[in-house]
């Protein structure tokens, strides 16, 4: 209706994009160690339950984003079963464990073809010479397979970036609290403030180039 | 150095919950309104509103899973039900706030001249657009109308069912529909379509939007503080008025 007001950034929106930015990025952050360490087992071992955690990993990409935090909701909520351990929804910091949760995979992802494509002579080549396995593991594996790391991280930034379904369950849409990008455009969109939500999408569009010309970068330093 | 200004905003938000916010579960359609109601709301009492903006059903989801709601005000008498029904509602504070009714819709170049439901069966009308009859309140209402009028058995294979109301509204807007059922409220923000006629009373629809404090409320006096400010207090009247909300009781009221 104040279609005036449609084309200004409000404090509330300024809160949306600095949350979304932090919440991405953490929820990359988080991921990585764990994920590349997944990978790694993935890539190269088999051991029992093997497909089963593969499945799981990747449940984030096969169900709707929504049935993912309902999940995560019954889960983490004040009568769920971790609920009582950490105190999350509704408040920002469950939106980077929604993010987190639904970038996973494409670290996983990434991780895990770039251990494959280099396969394992190098570090049996380095084990042979007497390198330790934790040696081997940051020497080796992890240098040689920067790229594909990087690439998945990338993804998976780009996908918390952008991520509402699972969000919108476990965080809600707060404004000045939980509100990120993408539920403040849902919201405008529901209300008629179309324009808004485009101003909104342009900064999107503006996060998607800077998120893309920073992997550009960091792919061209990891190359040899 | 603006980075830097929305960082400390972010900060300000972060430190912004205190007691004397009111957590409001509010239907997304109260949007506007109540964003303008809510300086009033802090004049008065001194209390800040702090709102969760979504669909009535997902609303009532996180609320069931003890999400810190203080007020619920929903879009759905069925939703608010459901909550009472498992004990987390204030029953003694639940108040229908506003009502609404529904308007049939058209685009605002559109040609066509109707005037009621029958009109809505013309051969003309080749998509009618309604939010899902099997789903979303606004359709199964809808739905109820035209059975009522004697007219769902030949229009109904010419209805777009839409996610929700804002999707209907959309379908006409871009002339994909010819013609739409949607909420007075949503009618009124869109300068692309244009009101053909307001559905008439009928005493088997009513459109209420009940708020009321929850049981678990972390703040029960600012929740039923509120509740009693949106039905009584002059400013909050209007406003919903402006918005299009029917704020009267309704002729066919309990």
């Amino acid at each position: 209706m104040d279609s005036s007001s449609d084309l200004q950034l409000t404090a509330n929106d300024g809160h949306a994009i600095v949350l979304t930015l932090v919440s991405a990025l953490l929820a990359v952050l988080v991921d990585l160690a764990p994920g590349v360490a997944l990978a790694w087992l993935l890539a190269r071992k088999t051991w029992p339950g093997k497909s089963i955690v593969e499945t799981l990993v990747a449940l984030p990409l096969v169900l709707p984003p929504v049935a993912t935090g309902l999940l995560l909701l019954d889960l983490l909520a004040h009568n769920g079963p971790l609920g009582g351990v950490v105190d999350v929804v509704f408040t920002w910091k469950a939106v980077a464990v929604a993010m987190a949760v639904m970038s996973f995979p494409f670290i996983v992802r990434g991780a895990r073809l770039a251990f494959e494509a280099a396969g394992d002579r190098p570090e049996q080549v380095a084990a042979t010479l007497g390198a330790s396995p934790l040696r081997v593991f940051f020497s080796i594996s992890l240098p040689i397979s920067w790229r594909g790391i990087t690439a998945g991280a990338v993804m998976a930034c780009a996908r918390a970036l952008g991520e509402f379904g699972a969000v919108v369950l476990v965080a809600g849409n707060i404004p000045g609290v939980t509100a990120t990008i993408s539920t403040t455009m849902y919201n405008d969109i529901l209300t008629g403030h179309d324009e808004h939500a485009l101003l909104l999408a342009a900064i999107s569009i503006a996060l998607a180039f800077a998120l893309i010309l920073t992997g550009e970068q960091l792919l061209r330093r990891a190359l040899p | 150095m603006k980075i830097g200004m929305l960082a400390v905003l972010f900060l300000l938000g972060a430190l912004a919950a205190h007691a004397a916010d009111v957590a409001v579960y509010a239907a997304v359609s109260l949007t506007d309104a109540l964003k303008a109601i809510a300086p009033k709301f802090e004049a008065a009492t001194g209390d800040k509103l702090v709102f969760n903006l979504d669909g009535s059903n997902v609303l009532a989801l996180q609320i069931s899973k003890g999400a810190p709601a203080d007020v619920f005000f929903s879009a759905d008498e069925a939703q608010m039900d459901k909550l009472q029904k498992a004990g987390l509602v204030d029953a003694a504070t639940r108040k229908d706030v506003v009502f609404n009714r529904l308007v049939a819709i058209v685009g605002a170049n559109s040609t066509l001249q109707l005037t009621s439901l029958a009109d809505l069966a013309r051969p003309e009308i080749k998509h009618l657009a309604l939010a899902d009859p099997r789903s979303v309140p606004a359709g199964v209402y809808a739905k109820q109308y035209l059975q009522d009028a004697k007219v769902w058995d030949q229009v109904e294979a010419r209805v777009v069912p839409t996610q929700n109301v804002r999707a209907a509204m959309a379908g006409v807007e871009s002339g994909n529909a010819d013609a739409g059922i949607v909420y007075q409220t949503d009618a009124l923000i869109s300068k692309k379509v244009k009101i053909a006629f307001a559905l008439p009373e009928s005493s088997k629809v009513r459109i209420a939007y009940p708020a009321a404090a929850l049981t678990h409320a972390a703040n029960p006096d600012g929740a039923k503080k509120l509740v009693h400010f949106l039905q009584t207090d002059p400013d909050a009247r209007a406003i919903f008025a402006k918005y299009g909300f029917i704020v009267g009781p309704p002729a066919n009221g309990k």
